[in-house]
């Protein structure tokens, strides 16, 4: 369970994000949404504290993680698994050596115990004989399956997704979507999603939170979303010509 | 100057980070093996090709320069020697490799940087500054006084080579004048500053690399100011360790 409460964050004097109050379930797949730029990024970064919070609480179960020191975020941040925008694979690293890597760093397991979890990891994703390929032989599907190979690889109870099916195909952004579903099912994670896809909405939003202009405009799940009452969502929501014709016949 | 103060005191906050107790020691050795064949073997080649070529031209400037029936001839060879030794391998080699290994380090590390790579290894628990700074740093403390000292013997050799098939020098007169009134501590000296230098070229490359803010157009501006910063650096810390060593 993620809670935060009452965050406030600005860059160089800007407020980029307001008074956020919102609590993520565990086993549940959470969904921040909102155009781009309205803060879903900042918040996300600010969750893991990539950035300083100015004020507000953010609560990993019982642990107050914004007051933490830096060896003491170590520790939780072990438990957190991460999906970039960009996938962020290690260039200079093969797919194999990229999803070994918080095993390297982190267990005393053997060599062949290590390799038997990369296998696995990789087999979990669809990632099949690609083990000695370099993240730039990768197609963009795959360069986001085995990012998640490598967040999953310490059983993360936290797993964070930033726009995962940007930049992917329709039927690759849903195998990615259903791929982060199960694995949250699977795992019990804490699972927060951000994303401005409504494909992603309605497949896996089971808790929704969406976000305008730094502030918290609504709260929901996929099913409340079509017919809420809140103007901003509703433009967001309603914003492309399909969608405008399924309000219509609604 | 408040802008100077705050890049002089992030800088040192970097190096306090990169210097704390790294998380798994064995991770940070293959790292440093790998980053000596990276930065260190690799800049063999570089090295060896431009100590000859400038150990030559020292040769022939002396010879030509000091064409004088009451200078002997081994002069050449001692002035070879010691313009190699005091200031070549150490000063102008540390010039090259700013300009090579420099504005790698810095590329690397802001690639690293706008692409998300540095904030997925902060978010796995990783101190980043420390895996990806560290390596670098004790790879070239351990091997940029190898390049140094085979700069002077490829200089020397090509001083020698030049010289000889020039016909300003003879091949006796040559290898006496690099035995002539030699100083054992000059090589000190000279290893002594090549180990500044190549603190000063990781780190600051380090440096700029690490704190890119943007896309790649900043990467390329980086890679650029960590040259320079270094390069203006590596001259002013030769006075200071000239003085300091020689006087």
């Amino acid at each position: 369970m993620i809670t935060i409460k009452s965050l406030n964050k600005s860059f160089n004097g800007k407020q980029v994000l307001t008074d956020i109050s919102v609590a993520f379930e565990p086993g549940k797949t959470n969904l921040i949404i909102g155009r781009s730029g309205s803060g879903k990024t900042v918040l996300l970064k600010s969750i893991v504290g990539l950035h300083d919070i100015e004020s507000g609480e953010i609560w990993y179960d019982d642990v107050l993680f914004n007051k933490l020191d830096f060896n003491a975020k170590k520790e939780i941040r072990k438990e957190i698994g991460m999906l970039f925008q960009g996938s962020a694979l290690f260039d200079s690293l093969t797919v194999d050596q990229n999803v070994r890597f918080p095993l390297d760093m982190f267990t005393d397991k053997t060599e062949e115990e290590k390799k038997d979890r990369v296998n696995f990891c990789l087999q979990r994703v669809n990632i099949i004989n690609a083990n000695n390929l370099f993240p730039s032989e990768l197609s963009g599907g795959m360069k986001k399956r085995v990012a998640i190979a490598r967040a999953i690889c310490l059983n993360p109870k936290y797993l964070f997704c930033d726009e995962p099916n940007s930049g992917l195909d329709p039927i690759t952004a849903i195998l990615i979507d259903e791929l982060i579903k199960e694995l949250t099912e699977e795992y019990n994670m804490t699972t927060i999603v951000n994303t401005h896809d409504m494909n992603s909405v309605m497949q896996i939003g089971e808790k929704i939170v969406f976000i305008s202009e730094g502030l918290k405009c609504w709260e929901g799940n996929k099913d409340d979303v079509l017919d809420s009452d809140c103007t901003t969502l509703n433009d967001f929501v309603f914003a492309n010509a399909l969608a405008k014709q399924l309000k219509a016949s609604l | 100057m408040l802008k100077f103060l705050t890049q002089f005191g992030r800088y040192f906050l970097l190096l306090k980070k990169v210097f704390s107790r790294p998380e798994k020691p064995s991770v940070y050795y293959k790292q440093t093996m790998h980053e000596l064949v990276y930065l260190g073997l690799n800049s063999i080649g570089i090295i060896t090709v431009i100590s000859f070529f400038m150990g030559a031209v020292i040769t022939l400037q002396t010879a030509y320069n000091t064409e004088n029936p009451i200078y002997p001839t081994y002069l050449i060879g001692l002035g070879c020697r010691d313009s190699i030794i005091l200031e070549f391998s150490s000063t102008v080699a540390a010039l090259i490799l700013a300009g090579k290994v420099g504005s790698n380090i810095a590329s690397e590390i802001g690639t690293m940087r706008v692409t998300e790579q540095i904030d997925a290894l902060e978010i796995m628990g990783v101190n980043s500054a420390s895996y990806l700074i560290l390596p670098k740093i004790i790879a070239t403390l351990l091997f940029n006084p190898v390049l140094t000292l085979l700069s002077i013997c490829v200089g020397i050799f090509g001083g020698w080579i030049a010289g000889t098939m020039a016909g300003v020098i003879t091949s006796e007169d040559f290898i006496y004048g690099i035995q002539y009134a030699f100083i054992p501590y000059y090589i000190t000296y000279s290893l002594i500053k090549t180990l500044f230098f190549a603190f000063i070229i990781t780190s600051v490359s380090a440096f700029q690399g690490y704190f890119v803010e943007g896309g790649s157009l900043e990467v390329g501006r980086a890679s650029t100011k960590a040259v320079v910063f270094s390069s203006v650096l590596i001259l002013l810390f030769n006075v200071i360790l000239t003085q300091l060593l020689l006087s």
